[in-house]
């Protein structure tokens, strides 16, 4: 891993990016990494564009600062990949991992990235649709976040992701359960 | 002792776990944007019986202020937090617990002052109450939020201080981010703070004592006299305190911290969380064979001149970062180090800053290019501000 891998999430008020992004500082934490988790705070509604940062890094991390120039960007919302500039600072290899039912083509192109830049697509809303009966995101993507995070094991993801939610009905627990795992391997890279 | 956890956490959090572990004898509190999950977290280990605390719900902030003033001087070991204007609207009662010696600890979860309403940083809140006859600590992390109320709890009711403390974190910035944090085990915490022993408890009735009395100009001046007595004390003892925490943590935070300065040619100086970037710019400079370094002032009140002289002397430029201003006058930060530097023989060049009024952000650039300003002697008499839209501005920064 390079020296610090830093993380934007571009979401709506509601949708979890907050929640997934603690959850992912973690599950890193977890794994001996050094880790920062921080939300940007504005008028805080439902469906507001939110964002949400992490850091990652082998060493100490010091800066508290926005993130700048990520080299993952989450979209948790698909209407955010125009609206919320996803692009904006990214590094040029830059990976995208993005909430939608769009072929990764077209999305490549809607992005307007170069070749270095990778693009991980899921159809997060679909998936908890089907398993929760709601469009909560979150799991799905930080499923599909779990490739980039190899040497992690899934279910770290879905541990984290079930007692930062524990106030859920095991029912919901489970179906999150489920599309997490299927967030993992419906992943499909551009 | 080993038996310390390892978790994560934010800053607000972490100052309400550290209340969970000394289970002061009152809390009262009337929760404000940033510092509200303080006094969300605590009233929920009240109701859930993990503390014995009496909690006390108010109808302002004026109210849990003085609620915590009559407890303290009841003899209770009493905590609470705010921000913004609900410290504004404290700020009639803070002399008084000053004066009444009443050694309260405080989180300030920093937040600009209203107009225009804003719930991000800065630290236009606590700046106003430097002359209230508290002790203020400034920290750059939640891992520091967490050993410096423990080590404040000991400083405020230490005999020889027995003054109220505030433990100032960033709003949003560190109370709002998560990260790792080391917890001590509830049994070590215990035993570091122990039991208050109130000196001149109002509840002992064998041993009358009268507290809110009058006095003409016969004895006020004296009273203060006593109080600049106790803040003179503050850090002596605070030193003895830090090197008892340490042989637990590991830890040790001095009243400046001095990070690579002590051979460097251009310093920053600066307070809580912006400090971390500047360490990691000063790191970069280094490498490029630029002696730079960072002062981060922990305690403004005492303001520890001495040190920060000492620490400056011989610097071939100093940049003050202020996250407040003092409109029509000089910014705080700034004031208290030309203050303190007056005294050397040899003059250290001094420029000042305004930074991230409103929570404006503070990047590795802006540091970058005060040090460029430090290197090729751009000074200007009036202060800088970093990140400001000027008139024909367009790039918004926030």
């Amino acid at each position: 891993m390079q020296k610090t891998v830093e993380v934007r999430w571009h979401g709506r008020g509601g949708q979890g990016a907050k929640s997934a992004s603690a959850i992912l500082a973690e599950v890193l934490f977890e794994e001996g990494k050094h880790v920062q988790a921080f939300p940007e705070y504005g008028a805080e509604r439902q469906g507001a564009p939110v964002r949400a940062y992490n850091r990652v890094s082998d060493s100490p991390i010091r800066r508290r600062c926005g993130v700048l120039n990520p080299n993952i960007v989450v979209v948790v919302d698909p209407t955010m990949v125009e609206s919320a500039n996803p692009t904006e600072g990214s590094a040029e290899d830059a990976l995208y991992i993005i909430n939608s039912g769009e072929d990764a083509k077209k999305l490549r192109s809607r992005l307007g990235v170069t070749s270095k830049a990778r693009i991980l697509v899921v159809d997060a809303t679909k998936i908890t649709l089907e398993e929760l009966g709601q469009n909560r995101p979150n799991a799905p993507l930080l499923g599909a976040l779990s490739n980039v995070f190899s040497d992690v094991p899934v279910e770290s993801f879905v541990e984290h992701f079930t007692s930062k939610m524990k106030k859920l009905p095991p029912k919901a627990l489970e179906a999150n359960r489920r599309a997490i795992l299927r967030g993992r391997t419906e992943a499909t890279f551009a | 002792m080993s038996d310390k956890k390892k978790i994560m956490t934010s800053g607000n959090l972490a100052f309400a776990e550290a209340m969970r572990q000394i289970d002061p004898d009152v809390v009262a509190a009337y929760p404000i944007t940033p510092s509200t999950e303080i006094p969300m977290k605590f009233a929920e280990f009240a109701a859930n019986g993990k503390v014995t605390s009496e909690y006390i719900a108010v109808e302002s902030e004026h109210s849990a202020i003085s609620a915590c003033v009559g407890a303290s001087v009841a003899g209770a070991r009493v905590m609470t937090a705010s921000s913004a204007n609900g410290v504004a609207l404290m700020h009639e009662i803070f002399p008084i617990a000053a004066s009444f010696r009443a050694p309260i600890v405080f989180g300030l979860v920093n937040r600009s002052l209203g107009a225009p309403v804003n719930i991000h940083c800065d630290h236009s809140d606590s700046m106003p109450e430097r002359d209230s006859g508290w002790i203020q600590i400034y920290c750059e992390d939640a891992q520091e939020v967490y050993d410096t109320v423990l080590l404040s709890v000991r400083l405020a009711e230490d005999s020889r201080v027995l003054t109220p403390v505030f433990v100032c974190q960033d709003g949003f910035i560190t109370s709002h981010c998560y990260e790792p944090l080391e917890l001590l085990s509830d049994e070590t915490v215990k035993k570091f703070v122990g039991e208050r022993k109130a000196l001149y408890p109002l509840l002992d009735t064998d041993n009358p004592v009268s507290y809110g009395s009058f006095t003409m100009s016969e004895y006020y001046f004296e009273i203060k006299r006593s109080q600049m007595e106790g803040m003179n004390n503050v850090l002596p003892v605070y030193a003895e305190l830090a090197a008892e925490l340490e042989k637990e943590t590991g830890r040790y935070y001095p009243p400046i911290e001095s990070y690579r300065a002590d051979d460097a040619d251009y310093i920053i100086l600066i307070m809580s969380s912006a400090s971390g970037v500047v360490k990691d710019v000063v790191d970069e400079l280094r490498e490029d064979g630029i002696k730079a370094g960072a002062l981060r002032v922990r305690f403004f009140r005492p303001f520890p001149r001495k040190e920060l002289a000492a620490l400056a002397k011989g610097k071939r430029g100093a940049a003050v970062l202020d996250r407040s201003a003092s409109i029509g006058g000089t910014s705080p930060l700034a004031a208290e180090v030309r203050s303190a530097l007056y005294s050397l023989e040899e003059h250290v060049p001094v420029q000042e800053y305004i930074f991230g009024l409103g929570g404006r952000d503070f990047y590795a650039e802006d540091a970058h290019s005060v040090f460029d300003d430090l290197i090729k002697g751009r000074y200007t008499e009036t202060p800088r501000f970093i990140g400001l839209l000027e008139k024909d501005d367009k790039n918004e920064r926030a």
